[in-house]
């Protein structure tokens, strides 16, 4: 189909864009969730406001705690990327998995956080890496956890007017890993999870198994308190009553954690 | 509500007014009458209408026309030579049966030169992996990767 009546801007620089998105102006950034809701009319924005000519969106790079991935930056660059393979092996993982070559030519980092889809892989990758975004909107900058940006489908803690303009992603000698299942190529992630194993513990997140990505908290308790990996997988679930749907009951979702934590454990014990 | 854009497609300047909301795939067949470029699924699931922009391998019905302004885009009749010449690929999938109906095809090839330039030397299981992103309904995947390892090892020599 296609899209409504819409007004296009295209922002050459972030207050530029922070400006129209205050004014209405959803932003676009890869359009590679948003192209698809216009076409099918589950979205129709009077206006929206291209962010792809903003140079300083692009591009990773780090500090000395932290690596700083532009929000533009393509779902291809973070799985290239060997400083994320190095320190947050599981957000490559993640980026290296999401849809096709040709959405990871044109989704970004930043638009799939923003998009919060709860069968994203992105967001619960970096929840578990304790990442942070930076968000920019009319009144400044400031720093939201990962962990609290994303509230229920397709929803966030941004205010009317920010927008993501950076992903700070701690630089850590965890071992992760990040393990999906999905019915077919392409398909929607059924569900994810993310493990990170630390010297200061093991902290996993999942996705697919409620209205937003959520920490595995019961499964980091187990193992934090010394438990057998058998032990958390046994508790995996507790506290998560995923959705019944198309892709699956929640029984077979809460079996899907099991065994995609299980495997996502041991694909981050053996890197 | 028109904007003025100017997109080379296949080498050629094309100044042309669209509405925004016009797709880039849309902008292809429509004004430019390139109708290689096919519409599959209307859901970003199927890569029938994969072409490139500025050299990489996107989804044509994902992409507004208005944010290829300024920007280079290549379609499937953009692979032939000047003079006639296919391209690898094209010989490729014809010399291995790589199509049966057909209408994945464009996509299928646009896809794959995409994946040779990547993954110059990608093995079978990666050529594979890499057409996740291009639905063949026919299912003939068998000839398809045969062609696109073809063409891979004919573009390698040359």
């Amino acid at each position: 189909m296609i899209p409504s009546t819409l007004e296009y801007t295209k922002a050459s620089s972030i207050d530029e864009a922070v400006a129209a998105v205050a004014a209405g102006a959803v932003p676009l950034s890869g359009g590679q969730s948003l192209m698809p809701m216009m076409r099918l009319r589950l979205a129709a924005p009077h206006a929206i406001v291209d962010l792809s000519g903003i140079p300083e969106l692009v591009g990773i790079c780090e500090d000395e705690d932290e690596i700083a991935v532009g929000a533009m930056t393509i779902h291809r660059e973070v799985a290239a990327s060997q400083l994320i393979r190095e320190h947050a092996g599981l957000v490559a993982d993640a980026a290296g998995g999401i849809g096709s070559p040709q959405v990871r030519n044109r989704g970004t980092i930043g638009g799939s956080l923003g998009h919060a889809d709860p069968h994203s892989d992105m967001p619960a990758t970096l929840i578990a890496a304790g990442a942070s975004v930076i968000a920019k909107g009319p009144n400044g900058e400031r720093r939201i956890l990962v962990e609290d940006l994303i509230t229920t489908y397709l929803t966030t803690t941004l205010e009317p007017g920010e927008i993501i303009t950076q992903v700070r992603i701690p630089k850590s000698d965890d071992h992760s890993a990040y393990a999906k299942f999905h019915r077919r190529a392409i398909d929607w992630t059924v569900v994810g999870v993310g493990v990170c194993i630390g010297d200061d513990g093991v902290r996993a997140a999942a996705t697919g198994v409620a209205d937003k990505p959520v920490r595995l908290t019961a499964f980091e308790a187990v193992l934090n308190g010394g438990g057998s990996l058998d032990d958390a997988i046994a508790k995996v679930a507790e506290g998560i009553e995923p959705h019944a749907g198309l892709d699956g009951s929640a029984e077979y979702k809460k079996h899907l954690l099991g065994v995609l934590a299980r495997k996502a454990h041991a694909e981050a014990s053996s890197r | 509500m028109g904007e003025t854009i100017t997109v080379t497609v296949n080498g050629t300047a094309h100044t042309a007014e669209v509405e925004p909301r016009t797709l880039l795939v849309h902008f292809l067949r429509e004004q430019l009458n390139l109708t290689g470029t096919h519409i599959g699924c209307d859901t970003s699931t199927c890569g029938c209408c994969t072409v490139h922009l500025d050299g990489d391998a996107v989804l044509s019905c994902s992409t507004l026309a208005v944010q290829c302004d300024g920007r280079e885009v290549r379609t499937v009749e953009g692979l032939q030579a000047a003079d006639g010449t296919l391209h690898p690929i094209q010989q490729a999938f014809h010399e291995n049966h790589g199509l049966q109906c057909g209408y994945c095809t464009p996509g299928m090839m646009m896809a794959a030169v995409g994946i040779i330039e990547q993954q110059p030397n990608a093995t079978d299981e990666e050529i594979r992996d890499a057409l996740e992103g291009n639905l063949c309904r026919c299912t003939g995947y068998q000839n398809i990767v045969a062609s696109i390892r073809a063409a891979a090892d004919q573009m390698a020599r040359s």
